[in-house]
This record gives structure tokens, C-alpha cells and sequence, in this order.
């Protein structure tokens, strides 16, 4: 028997995902509020508590309360760990629940990078969005940009350590397209072959394009209370049962590894111990996939497979439609939609409420969310289930 | 308006001005510790390791082994356009940190997790000077 709930997810608010323009992020996260709220049955004037994500400079800052038009909060703040964030933000909105300091929390995520004039990787890291004082000008120097170059040369790393191949982490792409052609909200639904993933074009080798998430222009709202209050609200509840946190440290220490080694493990058993469950409990895992190679340290480092096994964990397609540990069943952020942790998360409450249609996951009892940040810095970890516990 | 588009050039701070004035004199210069006797890397004000305000500029071995790498093939800078597919590599130095920087002097499908490399320095422009490596040889 799992230990008991420790808050309960009641609303759910997705805007449409992808290359829609002439919008900015804070207007997307209004959307997603209303939706959520439509979702769970409340009124915005029943909401007393807000948490933004924070994003890479966009309009998602505390005055978004404003424009938002969210009034006599008892909790509200902007938060920061890149894309562990969310799942850092519910343990947040779990624990002001039950401290008293707050009933309704809405966590919010938006963004909208993409322009008609720029690709993704542009918009999304551009030169426009990085200055040169002191190290960061270093870092450009050396051409340097954006996130692909250190989940690249992590991935690097894990091949010459481990064998793992080119094949393996096209396994995992593959897979998730499945599940992306199954789920409404899905940017990406043109079936994709390991021929296909091979031939995409080389972002950052060895990570090829169909190895990176998208570029959204979106939001997702979710709505947290108290597990006593979620019985009289519109939806089957979703129930956390465990989370945790891990931030190892820098990345620049020779003493550590930070490019095979993460906050997973560390994060992964303090959550299955809070939620009373272990791995074999878990039926589905919605982790953070910011490239195909994340979702493989991830794994190892939950212990699904030993250290340098993920690469032969995930070959045989358990993580496809059909396999043995569904994963990602939204097709995740390389097919689906890029809300940093709000990816899994959402998808997490989808299947939790049993409400994934084609894509429903058969047992659902325990479901793993994962967010990370950083390359590979910083560490979430939560437990959903549709069951209170205790 | 178009013109060859040139790489982005490192604007020296108060803290980062060592590093690059000895990087022009051809020295990898690092910061070291007065109280626990650790170097740290990339720049910054204070120890990271014992908190310790007391950090010293002191001329690093510039000798290290290749930790990894990756082969960049988008052009996020124009700069950098003629230059892809370029290799951005992180570099363990002798001195217990790790360094992301360009390797030169070898082709790409050359480089190898763990090889030998030293500090060599590259002057790129408005007076800056910024350190590279190169597989040592013999
Ligand atoms: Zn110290």
C-alpha cells in the first residue's frame, strides 16, 4: 500500500501547441488558465495561489499576475531551475496546501519564442538572446550556443563510456512519434522510421535533429488543492504521492560526471520512498526528454537498467506503444510539445485520469514524472497516481 | 549591409580581466584558493569550494585530457559560419577543472575522449586573446 496523498492535481489547461503567432507567453498562460479552470470546475476568484514558471527572458514575471488579472493571493511567486522547474513547483503548491498558506494553486508555464522569421534553434537560443561581459562572451567565443552542444557532448561521453549507439537513442525518437500520432495535442505526427531518424540532418553530433525537442508557442496550466477539497471538483483527482529534488552541482569539477551521472538517482529514490512504492510499482514514466539522450540517463539513473544500460534498456522498444514501460505516451517533447516539465506533467495527469483515449496506458496505478534543467544540473522527481493511498 | 559577419569577441570584465590579459601573454591563467589550496574554474569572485574571498591568479600547466565533445553543425552566429562543422570539446585540466573550449590543429573525426592536449592561445580580435587546445605531440 502506497503512503497517502500529498496533494491532488484537479485541472488541466493545454492551449494549442507549435507555430502560432502574434502572441506572447503571458496571453497563451491566460488561455491555460481559463482552460484549466473550465477543467476543474472553479472560478478564477477561487484561485488563491500562482506560481510562474520562469523562462528564458519572456513576459512570464511577476507582473503577469497583473495582466492575468488573478487577485488576493496568499501565495504567488516566479520560479527558476529551467526545466526541472515544474515538478519543483508542485512540491512547492503540495506543501503551501498543507501549511494552510494557500487552497487553489495554479502553476503555470508559457512561452512563445518561435516568429515567422527565425527557425527554432534560433529563436529559441540565438545569438539576440546571449551577451559577451566576462565568461558568457568566453563561451561564445568558442561557438558555444545554446543547449545542444552540452546534452551533445554528454551524450558524447555516454557512447565512448558505454557503446551506447546512434540506433539506440533513435529507438527512442521513433517511439515517442508513435505515441505523438495518437495524442490531440501533438506538434509532430508524421511517422517517423529509424531511416528517417538517421537521415535528419545533424544539430549537434552526435545528437541529430530528430534527437531534439521542438519549439513551442503555447502553455499548460495545472491546478492544485487539497485532496479533502478535490473530491467535490469536476474531475478524478490526481493524487502526488512522492516527489523529491536533486542540484549534484557544476558541471566544471573534474571530481564529478556530470554528463552520465544526474540528480535522477538521488531524486528518484528519495520520491519511491515518500510515495512507499518502489520501481517495480511504476507502470508508466513521463520524463523529461529535452533529446532522446536525456530520457536514457534518466532511466539508468531511476535504476529501470544498471549504469551504461539504457542504451540496451530501450533497444528492444519498451518505451514504444505496446512495450513493457510506456513512456512519454503524449510523445513527449522531441513530438509533442516543448513546455519544459509541463510535458510530462500534463501527460501524466492525461493518463493518471485514465482520459489518454488511443494512448491510455493500461496500468496506470503509479506514474513517474521527471523534470530537468540545466545540462543535466538540476533534478525533479514526482509520483501520480489516481488512488489517495493510506 | 550584409558583410562577412565576424565571431562574437569576449568584452573582459572587472573579475574575467586576468584571464584574458594573461591568455594575450600566451599563459592559461586560473584562479587558486589562499585558504584550501583548490583551483576553480570558470571565473568568479569567491572559492567554490570553502567560500574563501581570497582567490589568486596563478599561471595553470595549460596540459589537460579531452573529457568529450560534440560536432556543432547549426549556425546559431554568423560568425561561425564558414567554420561548421566545428568542435566544441570540454577539457579536464591537470588542475581539477573542466574547461569547454575549441580543440585546433586536428580534423574533427580525429579528436578522442581521454587524449593529451595543451593550451595554446588565439588572438581574435579588439585586443582579446582566448586560450584553445592542441593534441600534445611526441
Ligand atoms: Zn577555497
Amino acid at each position: 500500500m502506497a503512503n497517502t496523498s500529498k496533494g491532488a492535481i484537479v485541472g488541466l489547461g493545454v492551449t494549442p501547441m507549435g507555430r502560432i503567432y502574434g502572441r506572447r507567453a503571458v496571453d497563451f498562460a491566460a488561455e491555460a488558465i481559463a482552460l484549466a479552470l473550465e477543467d476543474a470546475g472553479l472560478q478564477k476568484s477561487d484561485v488563491d495561489g500562482l506560481l510562474i514558471n520562469a523562462n528564458i527572458p519572456n513576459d512570464m514575471l511577476p507582473g503577469a499576475q497583473m495582466t492575468l488579472g488573478l487577485e488576493n493571493l496568499t501565495l504567488m511567486n516566479v520560479m527558476s531551475a529551467y526545466g526541472s522547474t515544474g515538478g519543483s513547483m508542485m512540491q512547492y503548491a503540495c506543501m503551501a496546501i498543507r501549511e494552510g498558506l494557500a487552497t487553489t494553486v495554479v502553476l503555470v508555464y508559457a512561452d512563445a519564442p518561435l516568429t515567422p522569421s527565425r527557425g527554432a534553434g534560433q529563436s529559441y537560443a540565438g545569438p539576440h538572446r546571449f551577451p559577451l561581459g566576462g565568461m558568457t562572451g568566453l563561451k561564445a567565443a568558442y561557438g558555444d550556443f545554446g543547449a545542444n552542444l552540452g546534452y551533445a557532448m554528454a551524450a558524447q561521453r555516454h557512447m565512448h563510456l558505454y557503446g551506447t549507439t546512434e540506433d539506440q537513442l533513435g529507438t527512442i525518437a521513433v517511439g515517442q512519434r508513435q505515441w505523438a500520432q495518437m495524442s490531440p495535442w501533438a506538434q509532430m505526427k508524421a511517422p517517423m522510421t529509424m531511416a528517417d531518424h538517421h537521415a535528419s540532418r545533424w544539430i549537434a553530433e552526435p545528437l541529430r535533429l530528430f534527437d531534439c525537442c521542438l519549439v513551442s508557442n503555447g502553455a499548460v496550466a495545472i491546478i492544485v488543492t487539497s485532496v479533502e477539497r478535490a473530491r467535490d471538483l469536476k474531475q478524478p483527482p490526481v493524487h502526488v504521492l512522492g516527489y523529491a529534488q536533486c542540484a549534484p552541482g557544476d558541471n566544471a569539477s573534474t571530481a564529478r560526471h556530470p554528463g552520465v551521472e544526474t540528480g535522477a538517482k538521488r531524486s528518484g529514490e528519495a520520491a519511491f520512498r515518500m510515495a512507499g512504492i518502489t520501481r517495480a510499482d511504476i507502470g508508466s514514466c513521463q520524463l523529461y526528454d529535452c533529446y532522446t539522450y536525456t530520457v536514457l540517463v534518466t532511466l539508468e539513473d531511476y535504476g529501470f537498467c544498471a549504469k551504461g544500460e539504457g542504451g540496451p534498456f530501450v533497444a528492444d522498444g519498451k518505451l514504444a506503444p505496446g512495450g513493457a514501460l510506456p513512456t512519454n505516451t503524449g510523445g513527449g517533447q522531441l513530438s509533442g510539445y516543448y513546455m519544459w516539465s509541463f510535458t510530462p506533467m500534463s501527460e501524466a495527469i492525461v493518463q493518471a485520469r485514465g482520459q489518454g483515449g488511443a494512448r491510455q496506458v493500461a496500468n496506470n496505478d503509479f506514474i513517474l514524472v521527471s523534470g530537468n534543467g540545466g545540462i543535466l544540473n538540476y533534478h525533479s522527481t514526482l509520483i501520480f497516481s489516481p488512488h489517495a493511498g493510506g | 549591409m550584409s558583410q562577412t559577419a565576424t565571431k562574437p569577441v569576449p568584452v573582459p570584465d572587472e573579475v574575467s580581466a586576468p584571464f584574458f590579459d594573461g591568455a594575450r601573454e600566451g599563459r592559461l591563467m586560473l584562479q587558486h584558493c589562499a585558504a584550501c589550496e583548490k583551483w576553480s574554474f570558470p571565473v568568479r569572485e569567491r572559492c567554490p569550494h570553502c567560500m574563501g574571498a581570497k582567490l589568486a591568479w596563478r599561471a595553470a600547466s595549460g596540459r589537460g585530457t579531452l573529457y568529450t565533445f560534440a560536432i556543432m553543425h547549426q549556425v546559431m552566429n554568423p560568425g561561425f559560419a564558414a567554420d561548421v562543422p566545428y568542435n566544441v570539446s570540454q577539457i579536464d585540466l591537470d588542475e581539477g577543472v573542466r574547461m569547454v573550449c575549441n580543440i585546433v590543429g586536428l580534423a574533427n573525426d580525429a579528436l578522442r575522449i581521454g587524449m593529451a592536449v595543451e593550451a595554446v592561445f588565439e588572438d581574435v580580435g579588439d585586443g582579446v586573446s582566448i586560450p584553445k587546445f592542441r593534441p600534445v605531440t611526441g
